[in-house]
């Protein structure tokens, strides 16, 4: 698949009777923790005398704030503070330039359920009794809970410099979009409707604020993706010196972006524990996570496409409405990957985008699994098939008519060295028996499909400093024990075991003389984090290249101590020997060697983005750019019971192209919950709101899918390997998610003719549709007769 | 009101003054030390905190210790044995059962139920046993496989 120009895929060679750490399915190396109950989360840390802080929320969903009167919750015995906007007037986001959120509401609330003020009080009941007797003086304003009314004429801005509530409008046109559909054998449009979607990790939020008034300095344990945006936030809004600020990250579950920004809970905690002087620790309940948000947002698309009569696309046309909620947050990222990643799946040579994200008064929008590119491709892909059966096409021989030949270049400026998407589509072809069974399926079975993909981190992060993107080191000790000390955020994910993989590799060590140390803010490298699945490609490569400096440091040790040349060195892990000869050292005795001069070693390596990948020279350009795209393809069965409007997922078969699979276990499981959480989001997920009221703040009603609908997931790794990659890896943790709700919508209208333009696929929604064409084809009739 | 509460956890007699209103979450979690049992949502929603119960799985979010007199009390800190793992942790650490690992104590106990009263239990039988324990990460496929392989089962 890879391109003969760029065949260069480094394979560190292992010594003889060593097993490679690359490419071994190795079990996580904190994974004991996990199962034993040892691992301790951040509601799990022990906090002797830590008072309690809880949150009050607006009950309003748009309101002018008049007064909070605290007084009586200060009275109140046991409790050590109250806080409010008053105690912290620095907004704060993710994007520097779009920083418009308080941790505590400052003179407006926008969303029910809005942090306003905050108490820590010796124990929950006092708390609680203390958040009683705060009194609100809010005056409600007029309150958009769609995209629509939000825009509408007159409608009161939610914020002072966003007229219209548009918070950014995108218009990209790249190729001749009129000429590519002038040249099309067939054009069709078509409009969808996307539910809002989250989260919904299975650790509720929390975090525990350590304040030290003697020394002025704070250390801040939470459940975060990004421990430094989490630091540099804290020092924003409490106006400390970084370096007066220690973050850590203990276990953490889950997160699929949730937390991939600086949350308010966050920052409360931080506030809480200087107000008081002391430790305090923040439990969000499961209602509260919910009100924290930053899933995907409710999203409509107008999207047109041009085919020829062979199926090549000639243009393509897509507008994107999203309602990204009451704050910034990640939303012009998110608007921005909507439009960009129209591109470098296929060849697509002109193509107009049109994006709009709209503030609301419902809880903040941001980054969640597959960021901006989940409901555009089910989209595109729901077209592509209806446009190829219109046209007598296999749907996998419309998507190979498209396919990409690399390197190549997107006409937005995106570059793409690697492509595994053929390999894809033939191998999930062959294992579903497409050909054999399509078409030949009992009554109420389907068979769909669709492709997807994903960038390996963004190759500008939005924190832009010039600094690398990512750095490793390595500490190797008298014992010979190495220490692989990184900032990536192990959430889950196995970024840890995945860098002791690349170390051992390279060393040609076993895994057991390796400990990793992640995300201490005072022991390990800042790391931009766990988001936009950055960790593989490129704290693997800073791990490489770390690894690669100690192995020199390493054979240079022992050439001294044998007297030879470094170049007759061999390295074998565990010795080392005089290439043709049987002299020979021990690991031990190297290090010893290495450790005789310079005492303690550290090392290091660092990664940053060739320039080539950084995306087009346009604004917002860089969204959307990366190092190595990850690809894939899948084919879902469904069951359709049309008296039900129930649809059960038979079966799935999906491959994903990561470039090299560093841990095909962990690879493995990545692509399946990947695929299982775009279910989710295809048949049951969507958050509700009354009047801006959450209706679905739990795990009951937020309908994620149980084991016992959950189908069987056959998996097949692809590997395309990426010049740019380590050892030749790509992602794996997201670029399959998308596919399946085109796959599953293509699957449903493969049993039942019917094309769901509006996800979730319900049984309410289904049953809907489906009524509605019977009762069409009864007009029908009767109009005939 | 308090009263005393006599119980077993992980096979070690306890005593404690408890709250009427005290539940065995929070027991486990604040009194006995033992944090391996999960708080995952408001209430009977995600299966995170089960525990089994003179062998049978409950919520220890839904139950309050001042039932549990006389019970015997299993959290997943019981499980392995002289700090070796049981079949199932095993089993779950090898085939990536657990990923973030947030469901996994809840996970392992109600699998752990079910394989003492069948040790080999049909696929069906597996997804019926769990169907009340969410996890947002592994898509099931590698949980079913681990307990599948705890059982002896081959995958």
């Amino acid at each position: 698949m890879n391109d003969p120009a760029h065949p260069v895929v480094e394979r560190v060679p292992a010594g003889e009777g060593h097993a490679h750490a690359v490419g071994v399915r190795q079990p996580l190396i904190d994974g004991v923790e996990k199962v034993t109950g040892r691992a301790r989360y951040t509601a799990d840390l022990g906090a002797p005398g830590a008072l309690v802080g809880v949150i009050l929320r607006s009950p309003v969903a748009h309101g002018e704030i008049h007064e909070i009167d605290v007084e009586a919750a200060r009275a109140l015995p046991g409790v050590r503070a109250v806080i409010t906007g008053d105690d912290c007037d620095v907004a704060y986001g993710v994007i520097p330039v779009a920083q418009n959120e308080f941790p505590l509401a400052c003179g407006r609330v926008r969303y029910r359920g809005e942090p306003i003020a905050a108490v820590a009080a010796d124990d929950e009941a006092t708390a609680r009794a203390a958040l009683e007797l705060i009194h609100l003086d809010i005056e409600p304003l007029p309150a958009y809970f769609d995209a629509a009314s939000a825009r509408a004429a007159g409608a009161t801005p939610l914020h002072p410099n966003k007229a219209g509530n548009i918070e950014r409008e995108v218009d990209h046109t790249f190729g001749d979009v009129e000429g590519g559909f002038a040249a099309a054998d067939l054009v069709r449009e078509e409009t969808f409707r996307y539910a809002e979607v989250t989260h919904a990790m299975m650790e509720p939020n929390a975090a525990l604020a350590e304040y030290d008034p003697e020394r002025g300095r704070l250390t801040l344990h939470s459940v975060t993706q990004v421990p430094y945006y989490v630091h540099l936030a804290l020092a924003r809004c409490l106006r400390m010196d970084e370096s007066k600020i220690r973050v850590v990250k203990p276990f953490v579950g889950g997160g699929f972006g949730h937390r991939t920004e600086t949350l308010n809970f966050e920052i409360v905690a931080a506030l809480l524990a200087r107000a008081a002087g002391a430790a305090v620790k923040v439990e969000l309940s499961r209602e509260e996570t919910f009100l924290t948000h930053r899933g995907r947002p409710e999203t409509e698309i107008r999207l047109k496409l041009g085919l020829t009569k062979s199926g090549e696309i000639t243009a393509a046309d897509c507008e994107v409405v999203q309602r990204g909620g009451g704050y910034a947050g990640y939303g012009l990222v998110t608007i921005l990957y909507a439009g960009a990643l129209l591109h470098a799946l296929y060849r697509l040579p002109a193509c107009r985008y049109h994006g709009l994200r709209v503030y609301s008064n419902t809880p903040p929008n941001g980054a969640m699994r597959g960021h901006g590119s989940v409901d555009v491709r089910h989209a595109f892909e729901s077209t592509l098939d209806r446009m190829a059966a219109e046209l007598g096409l296999d749907p996998f021989a419309v998507r190979r008519a498209n396919l990409l030949r690399v390197p190549h270049r997107t006409i937005n400026d995106l570059q793409v060295n690697s492509y595994g998407l053929g390999e894809c589509l033939d191998v999930v072809e062959r294992a579903s028996g497409w050909c054999e069974r399509r078409g030949r399926l009992p009554p109420g079975r389907g068979l769909g499909m669709a492709c997807s993909h994903y960038v390996s981190g963004s190759a500008k992060p939005v924190h832009w400093t010039g600094e690398p993107h990512a750095v490793v080191n390595l500490k190797l000790d008298f014992d010979g024990g190495i220490t692989i000390l990184t900032g990536a955020a192990d959430i889950g994910q196995g970024s840890s075991t995945l860098l002791a993989q690349t170390v051992a590799e390279v060393l040609a060590l076993p895994l057991h003389w390796i400990t990793v140390v992640a995300n201490d803010s005072v022991v390990t490298p800042k790391d931009n984090g766990s988001y936009s699945s950055r960790v593989s490609f490129m704290v693997g490569n800073a791990a490489l290249g770390a690894a690669r400096e100690l192995r020199r440091v390493l054979v240079g040790a022992a050439a001294r101590k044998l007297e030879v040349a470094v170049a007759d060195v061999d390295c074998h892990g565990e010795t080392y020997g005089v290439a043709g000869t049987d002299r020979a050292l021990g690991y031990k005795d190297v290090v010893a060697a290495a450790l005789e001069d310079a005492g303690t070693l550290t090392v290091k390596g660092v990664w940053s983005t060739p320039p080539e990948t950084h995306g087009g020279r346009f604004k917002g350009g860089a969204v959307g750019s990366t190092a190595g795209f990850s690809y894939a393809a899948q084919v879902v069965e469904v069951d359709v019971d049309e008296d039900t409007g129930m649809v059960r997922v038979v079966r799935v078969w999906v491959a994903h192209d990561c470039g090299r699979a560093i841990n095909p276990l962990a690879v493995e499981g990545q692509i399946q919950g990947s695929v299982w959480m775009g279910m989710g989001q295809a048949l049951s997920e969507e958050t509700q709101y009354h009047e801006g009221l959450p209706l679905r703040a739990n795990l009951l009603d937020y309908r994620v899918p149980t084991i016992v609908e959950s189908p069987p997931i056959d998996t097949f790794i692809v590997e395309a390997p990426d010049p740019n990659g380590p050892f030749g890896a790509k992602e794996a943790g997201e670029g399959s998610l998308s596919g399946f709700l085109p796959a599953l919508t293509n699957a449903i209208a493969d049993a039942t003719g019917l094309r769901l333009t509006e996800l979730p696929a319900s049984p309410d929604r289904l049953l809907d549709a489906l009524t509605a064409r019977r009762r069409a084809e009864r007009v029908r009739r009767a109009t005939r007769a | 009101m308090k009263r005393i509460v006599a119980l077993t956890v992980n096979e070690h007699a306890r005593e404690d003054a408890v709250a009427d209103s005290l539940l065995l979450l929070d027991y486990l979690r604040e009194q006995a030390e033992l944090t391996g049992t999960k708080r995952g949502c408001d209430g009977g929603e995600c299966g995170a905190c089960t525990v089994l119960v003179d062998g049978e799985p409950v919520l220890a979010c839904l139950t309050l210790v001042a039932r549990c007199e006389g019970k015997r009390i299993e959290t997943i800190e019981g499980l392995a044995s002289n700090g070796r793992l049981s079949a199932l942790q095993a089993a779950f650490h090898e085939r990536l059962g657990t990923q973030c690992g947030f469901c996994t104590p809840g996970m392992i106990m109600a699998a752990e139920a079910l394989l003492r009263q069948h040790p080999a239990p049909t696929e069906a039988e597996i997804r019926a046993a769990l169907a009340g324990n969410l996890c947002r990460c592994t898509g099931y496929v590698k949980i079913i496989e681990s307990v599948q392989a705890a059982a002896g089962i081959a995958t």
